[in-house]
């Protein structure tokens, strides 16, 4: 029954994109997220969208798996569009019919900001497609290692996030699965009037957070009983390594940013 | 009410990186009445054929045929409640679908969901209760304080409420000691033959398969890959043997007789039974020395 979710899934390829070191994707997305916010006119957003395209091609992730997950939120863009379509007035009427017009300004805004809008949710799947949950952790442990010093608990919070993560897809089973014994009992999740389905979820929900709360308690003592007390001192099977490739995806970036900037004035 | 697969197969996550062969080209017929074994390693596709039984799962080849309804992947279903109260499922673990407050309340749920009145519901699981071997003072209790093999009887109990005419068996005896794993079976065979139920049951273990079946489905990969009578099935063990499932113990220990003596029995005994009388003959024909 969810099926169609792409947020958060590892989509397993063999790709340069795969192969780089987490601390330099989640590098290269933060500064990604900062700079298209540089973008001002038409050259610059071009060359925003191509990075992009070509990000997503470096990874190796079929196009039309992109396109399917994403289509949820390219309503949302859609609407972004529309706004400002017809909510800025301002600069020259380029567009008149009854009641409507659509301003110039209008028609750049909303184009910009869309797609603006829509080329940060790429770089941002890309991220979550071709990386696993657990090396994203890995590699924001070590990029936030340096807070430790200022008694931040970083190794704590990282556990946490990968706990969190890891247990995502399990809760996504059983919720199948509990969905599927209650609709043998005659639940009807999908159709029906709206107060008959929100009364539905309660037969859904009590078995998974009894389930999840004797999950989490399970897990603790496992937790224990294999030696487990905290970061201190903890090594790692999983050795990151910053490599050729890396540093310079980050260059080009960097580059980009140049240009970016070069533009602007 | 008859139920057939014909030629189905299923995918799961068509259309996504993810898409996944499930079953393919199964057909199995199950009239009214029979008791139905499928057996199969973990990943051989017993469960995705099950859930296509009321049409939890649409096929995306092929046909399903649920008493008079006609499941196919083109048609958008509608009304598939009542297939679903004629088609009972007691999932793995169904112990972990309890919800209500007290055990009364979710036994009754799911008959009133099927729009049973619930002074009729109520009077219902006063009868099952006792059915699965519960004492009728648990009803009023919460399911979440009994124990495990308790809240699985509860669960069981929930379905039968429903008054099925199929019931479909994934691993009901999963998990449970040995003593509450033969009362289950006994009482899913008792009900099979009195209320004359068709009953399907997905297991490992081929002693019940060969004790309570009339009929045997062994898949593999996704496929049917033999099915017959439980004497068929295990008087020519080797297809069996060649996946790596097990046989009864006691077409093993004939076959094991036979072997060492170098002698034939007259069939396939499923029961002690019957291997008792045959080893009795036998010796007293002077066939084995």
């Amino acid at each position: 029954m969810m099926d169609k979710m792409i947020f958060g899934r590892y989509v397993p390829a063999d790709s340069v994109i795969h192969r780089m070191d987490p601390r330099s994707k989640l590098i290269l997305i933060f500064l990604f997220v900062c700079i298209v916010f540089l973008a001002n006119n038409m050259l610059s957003y071009g060359l925003l969208t191509i990075y992009t395209l070509f990000m997503i091609g470096l990874s190796k992730v079929p196009f039309r798996f992109i396109y399917t997950g994403l289509k949820p939120v390219l309503l949302l863009v859609v609407f972004t569009l529309f706004l400002h379509l017809f909510l800025t007035k301002e600069g020259e009427v380029i567009f008149q019919f009854g009641w409507l017009t659509i301003y110039e300004e209008g028609f750049r805004q909303g184009v910009f900001i869309s797609l603006r809008f829509f080329l940060l949710i790429l770089m941002t799947s890309i991220l979550t497609l071709t990386t696993t949950p657990i090396e994203i952790t890995d590699g924001l442990e070590s990029l936030l290692a340096p807070l430790n010093k200022v008694k931040f608990p970083v190794h704590e919070l990282a556990l946490m996030m990968s706990i969190s993560l890891r247990f995502i897809p399990t809760l996504m089973q059983e919720t199948d699965k509990i969905m599927k014994a209650q609709t043998a009992r005659g639940v009807d999740f999908t159709s029906g009037p709206i107060k008959e389905r929100v009364k539905a979820i309660i037969p859904l929900l009590i078995p998974l957070f009894v389930s999840s709360f004797k999950r989490a308690e399970e897990l603790a003592v496992a937790m224990e009983a294999r030696g487990y007390r905290g970061g201190e001192g903890r090594t790692k099977y999983r050795q990151l390594s910053w490599g050729l490739k890396d540093t310079g995806m980050i260059a080009v970036l960097a580059a980009l940013t140049l240009v970016l900037v070069l533009l602007r004035i | 009410m008859d139920i057939s697969l014909q030629n189905v197969e299923y995918r799961y996550q068509v259309k996504t990186p993810f898409e996944r062969l499930a079953i393919k080209d199964v057909s199995i017929d199950i009239p009214s009445g029979t008791f139905l074994a499928i057996i199969g390693h973990t990943g051989s596709g017993k469960s995705t054929v099950l859930q296509h039984l009321n049409a939890l799962l649409k096929p995306t080849e092929g046909m399903v045929v649920i008493g008079e309804r006609v499941i196919t992947s083109e048609k958008k279903q509608k009304k598939l409640k009542e297939v679903r109260q004629k088609v009972g499922i007691v999932f793995q673990f169904p112990e972990h679908q309890l919800f209500e407050e007290t055990v009364e309340k979710d036994i009754c749920f799911g008959p009133m969901n099927f729009g049973i009145s619930e002074e009729e519901a109520k009077k219902r699981a006063k009868t099952v209760i006792q059915q699965v071997g519960l004492p009728e003072e648990i009803l009023n209790k919460s399911p979440f304080d009994l124990s495990g093999g308790q809240m699985r009887r509860v669960a069981i109990a929930g379905v039968l409420a429903m008054e099925p005419d199929v019931i479909v068996l994934d691993e009901p005896t999963a998990g449970l000691d040995p003593r509450g794993r033969k009362e289950i079976m006994d009482m899913f065979y008792a009900l099979h033959q009195t209320r004359g139920l068709s009953t399907v049951l997905v297991t490992h273990s081929m002693e019940d398969a060969s004790r309570f079946a009339d009929q045997i489905v062994i898949m593999h990969n996704g496929e049917v890959y033999e099915k017959g009578t439980p004497k068929e099935i295990f008087s020519s063990p080797e297809g069996l043997l060649k996946l790596g499932l097990d046989v009864p113990e006691v077409v093993r220990f004939q076959q094991k007789i036979e072997r060492s003596f170098n002698t034939r029995f007259s069939k396939t005994c499923l029961t002690m039974e019957e291997l008792a009388e045959e080893v009795a003959s036998i010796v007293k024909r002077g066939a084995v020395k």
